[in-house]
């Protein structure tokens, strides 16, 4: 099927490798995967930040974008930003008196996915190293983010995923469910608490004995990183400790590994200079699923080309 | 602290006072705070070992999630029917035997229950914990008129006798552990000495001795009330220790504050909220006792009693359809208990006798967001969530705190315009401002991506930036930001995949990008 | 001039000039029990031990041997006077060497020569016998609700052994089903175990202003 990417703005300029890890993943199960060039924001920052007219701009920017491009459903590596979309755009729209934007808001966010719900409701992917021939020998423990936990109802949707990758050596996170500290502004505003927070996750990040925290939300990855860093944080057996969005572990195959050995590179693999060529929708079946059967061929409709 | 009237006609909802205001920013006090360790030890112990015994307990329940509902739309219904529901309790109390008064504010509810006290010709009363009375300043208010008000809740006596401000809605003395408890015990009761261990036995048995003679020789009590049922005038008051059903049993007269919103209709709609009540605040099947009395009994228990019903702002938080349902709440402190921002920084960083997060959003509509710092408290929340997730009677905390969150910056831009100077927008006005309109638009987003590439040289060889100028500087205050990308994911795809054979990143022009 | 009351009540139709529309109340919870006679008994049981209650099953022939037993150490207790006679040992044929009985709550019975005790005497009073209005076993709850066979408030309270007999019929499983068992303008008192406190660390302690020393006797 034809599946528009919502990237999200911290994704598109910070984190780009995840918004690619996506394409890498749908194109991988043989969807064809389109980005309405036209897309900003959800809007997510302005409204929790108290500033509902400044928002709604960019509410009607995101819903006329998403309303006139040509897909089947919608997806975006964020939990935080796909509940925004149902849970905050029509009711900002609402507010400025547009119950006509309300409503398209309402049927847009009806057909935008977060990627872990989109792979596993929608795809119907129950094994990422047969299905999408993940591959990630690491030890990894994952934060669930809040919004996707609380407000998408994501249960264990991601986490699944992730323990499903071929070679993973995941570890539970103690206190999983607690806030990472990022909350948007609140970072800015409240940032000592916001630290305070980030150092109770830490410390159950490295209790878990992992040194990698993955997660679905790059604003609280980027967030718990960079506190991390600041911080000389280090798991149990030393190693610093560092961030990974789900996507990248997802996307990560044995023959392309993600690299996570040296300074974090948010740059797309390739570089600037180098243009690659796009994927065939039939790596799944090239990449070897570890310790499972060879991966059945994705279950999808539609081949992108 | 002026009352702040919303208009001139007295119909007008007004604002409330007492110990409701914050009177520094958030931020400071909580910084402050977050520099106690052991406080905030205290906390994370206490909070954490209680979430785990409400989650078993609520989770025991096949109808949790019924009983919230039928929670939730009791209290709507109160807050729809609130004039003739309290004209009902009213009339039911009265007919009973008790005395029914109204207090529009702080100061009138505290005059009422002092010139009850100096009726009865006694100087020193006794006390059942009650929010409303905290948030009044009843005990200060009887000081003033020299009648002494001993606090009978084993917490509220760990902090009278500290002479410590609560921290918590149900355990108020949660910040203090049991070594410094007995040695407030130790230092402030007569009937201690330095033998008393710090085992909570024994600092129980060391408080039962402190208020056992006060029991039994007080002529007057003071308490709060949990729910006031309006078809039947019939109060009650849950609680553990048994202070409760001493204060509300033994003394001739007693004399009840209640806030206006506690209300229920029915009597039957006791078994919706005694039920939903103790799983949510102590983690227990049910609390130890719950009392009720309907008027006066004869032969049983205070042969007069008085009822004061307040609004202190309650009115006020009624006249905003988005905020009222913080009204709705039963006081069960189960989303203190789970808030990762309240376990950081306790209590006393909100300033006010309702901290957490119903406390973040109660606070500043009880007083208007302008009283104080009480602005500041909306933001006090990392908008996760969990505390609408336990809240017993399913009051949308989140929304509320985004909602009056709106309502500070307008009322901030109010002001500045008011105040007739050249208005001068906050960084983060303009920050918004500036990402309003950059947002809005992938071209502009794509012209702002370009700068990509400066901030990946700032960022130099260890790949970080340390340092950000005005707010962002929040940010780099606890965390590194990293090398930004060589180039952003948009101008990654228009280069990569836009167009057939169209590979030439430089090509791309922004008005081309929207017709991508 | 306004009074309080009427400018309170003005204000709040103000603040509702919206008129709010509250969602239906739905009272699709349990409100009848589905479990038999015999597990509703055990759970009150496992509830009230839980609470570190102490717990007899007794017939009417063993209720008076049971109550004299937990009384032997009682230097003296009180009892409703419209507590079962049966129910309450002969101590050795004197029983008002040690047993003070109280007439009923608002009793104007002329023939009741016996005053109430004064709060200070109560408590010198070692042990409280009463019966219970109804219980609830989902949460190890017992009503007394001021009968009686119950007593007025502080009997139940000020002493600090509190004997409490439940009869097995007054026993239901939910909450709703006790709160249709009571007279709502009586004075109630809902008893879960021993006084306790979690003031102190949100750790739950037995035995603080309550009685310390609760014995339930489950009789039938």
């Amino acid at each position: 099927m034809k599946i528009a990417l919502f990237a999200t703005c911290i994704v598109d300029a910070m984190y780009p490798r995840v918004a690619h890890a996506t394409v890498q993943i749908l194109e991988r199960l043989g969807h064809e995967v389109v980005f309405p060039a036209g897309q900003g924001c959800c809007a997510q920052m302005h409204v929790n930040s108290g500033y509902m007219a400044d928002a709604l701009p960019v509410v009607r920017n995101h819903v006329k974008t998403f309303t006139e491009a040509d897909y089947d459903l919608a997806v975006a590596p964020s939990g935080s930003c796909v509940a925004s979309l149902g849970h905050q755009q029509p009711m900002v729209a609402r507010r400025g008196g547009d119950e006509g934007l309300a409503k398209d808001a309402e049927a847009v966010a009806s057909r935008t996915y977060e990627l872990a719900q989109l792979l596993t409701d929608v795809l119907g992917v129950t094994d990422s190293a047969a299905q999408l021939g993940s591959w990630f020998p690491h030890a990894v423990t994952y934060h669930p983010s809040c919004h996707g936990m609380r407000l998408l109802r994501l249960g264990d949707r991601q986490k699944d995923l992730l323990r499903s990758v071929g070679g993973i050596d995941f570890h539970e996170l103690p206190d999983a469910e607690e806030c990472c500290g990022f909350g948007g502004t609140f970072a800015l505003k409240n940032a000592d608490v916001s630290g305070a927070m980030a150092e109770a996750k830490i410390a159950n990040v490295t209790a878990s004995g992992a040194s990698l925290c993955s997660g679905g939300d790059a604003s609280c990855l980027m967030h718990l990183g960079g506190a991390m860093s600041r911080r000389g944080s280090t798991g149990a057996d030393g190693t610093p400790l560092r961030t990974v969005h789900l996507a990248e572990i997802l996307a990560s195959t044995r023959e392309e590994p993600l690299d996570v050995s040296g300074p974090l590179e948010l740059s797309i693999p390739g570089g600037k200079a180098t243009v690659r060529r796009r994927e065939s929708a039939n790596t799944a079946t090239t990449a070897p699923a570890a310790a499972t059967q060879p991966a059945s061929q994705p279950t999808t409709e539609e081949v992108s080309r | 602290m002026s009352r702040t009237d919303l208009g001139m006609p007295t119909v007008r909802p007004a604002y409330g006072h007492g110990h409701i205001t914050l009177d520094e920013p958030f931020p400071d006090s909580a910084r402050t705070q977050l520099g106690n360790a052991q406080m905030r030890k205290n906390i994370r112990h206490a909070t954490h070992s209680i979430r785990a015994k409400r989650a078993r307990v609520v989770d025991e329940l096949p109808d949790w999630q019924r009983l919230r509902a039928a929670g939730s739309a009791l209290k709507q219904q109160v807050m729809a029917d609130l004039p003739a529901l309290l004209e009902q309790l009213e009339a039911n109390v009265t007919a009973r035997g008790g005395v029914v008064h109204w207090a529009r504010d702080a100061e009138e509810a505290n005059r009422i229950v002092t010139e009850l006290v100096k009726a009865k010709g006694v100087d020193e009363v006794i006390k059942v914990k009650s929010m409303a009375t905290q948030e009044i300043g009843l005990e200060e208010a009887l000081n003033a008129e020299g009648i002494a008000a001993t606090e009978t809740d084993l917490a509220e006596l760990i902090v009278q006798l500290g002479h410590d401000k609560p921290s918590h809605i149900l355990v108020p003395a949660i910040h203090k552990n049991r070594n410094e408890i007995r040695d407030i015990f130790v230092r402030e009761m007569e009937e201690t000495d330095e033998s008393l261990t710090s085992e909570p036995k024994d600092l129980a048995e060391a408080a039962r001795r402190h208020l056992r003679e006060r029991f039994l020789r007080s002529s007057v009590a003071i308490s709060g009330a949990n729910f006031g049922v309006a078809e039947t005038g019939t109060l009650s008051v849950v609680e553990s220790e048994g202070n409760g059903r001493m204060c509300l049993t033994l003394p001739e007269t007693l004399i009840t504050v209640m806030g206006i919103e506690k209300l229920v209709p029915t009597f039957q709609d006791l078994e919706v909220f005694l039920q939903l009540l103790p799983r949510s605040s102590t983690g227990e099947r049910m609390n130890p006792y719950t009392s009720m009395w309907t008027g006066v009994t004869p032969g049983d228990g205070p042969q007069e009693f008085h009822l004061v019903l307040l609004d202190n702002g309650r009115s006020a938080v009624l006249s905003d359809p988005a905020g009222r349902s913080a009204l709705h709440c039963i006081r069960c402190s189960a989303c203190m208990n789970v808030c990762p921002v309240y376990e950081q920084t306790g209590g006393h960083a909100y300033g006010s006798v309702y901290p957490g997060p119903i406390g973040a959003i109660l606070s500043p509509q009880l007083t208007g967001v302008e009283d104080g710092a009480n602005g500041t408290l909306p933001y006090a929340s990392s908008l996760c969530g969990a505390c609408y997730d336990v809240c017993p009677v399913a009051i949308d905390i989140p929304s509320i705190l985004v909602h009056l969150r709106d309502q500070d910056v307008q009322a901030t831009h109010a002001r500045k315009k008011a105040e007739k100077k050249v208005p001068v927008p906050s960084q983060m006005d303009l920050m918004m401002k500036g990402a309003s309109t950059v947002m809005s638009s992938g071209s502009l987003m794509s012209l702002a991506e370009r700068g990509l590439p400066v901030g990946r040289l700032l960022a130099g060889k260890d790949a970080k930036l340390g340092w950000l100028p005005g707010i962002a500087g929040g940010w780099t205050d606890q965390r590194d930001v990293p090398a930004p990308p060589q180039e952003s994911f948009r101008h990654w795809w228009k280069r990569n995949r836009s167009g057939s054979g169209q590979q030439d990143a430089e090509q791309t022009t922004t008005s081309e990008e929207e017709q991508a | 001039m306004n009074t309080a009351k009427d400018e309170i009540l003005g204000r709040i139709r103000t603040a509702l000039a919206d008129r709010p529309q509250p969602d239906t109340v739905e009272r699709d919870y349990r409100r009848v029990s589905e479990a038999s006679r015999e597990q509703v008994v055990e759970q009150l049981v496992d509830r009230l031990e839980d609470y570190r209650a102490n717990v007899y099953r007794e017939t009417a022939e063993t209720v008076a041997a049971r109550v004299g037993e937990l009384l032997t150490d009682a230097s003296s207790y009180v009892v409703p006077s419209g507590l079962e006679a049966s129910w309450l040992p002969d101590d050795g044929g004197a029983p008002e060497a040690r047993r003070l009985t109280e007439p009923a709550v608002g009793s104007a019975d002329a023939g009741e020569e016996r005053r109430v005790l004064s709060t200070r005497e109560l408590n010198e009073v070692s042990a409280v016998v009463t019966s219970s209005t109804v219980s609830c076993s989902e949460t190890g709850t017992i009503f007394l609700s001021g009968r009686p066979d119950e007593g007025r408030r502080a009997i139940s309270l000020v002493p600090d052994h509190h004997i409490c007999v439940v009869p097995l019929e007054s026993v239901v499983e939910l909450i709703p089903e006790a709160l249709e068992r009571l007279e709502p303008t009586a004075p109630i008192t809902m008893i879960s175990g021993p006084s306790a406190t979690s003031d102190i660390e949100l750790e739950r302690v037995e035995g603080v202003h309550g009685p310390r020393r609760l014995d339930v006797i489950l009789l039938g």
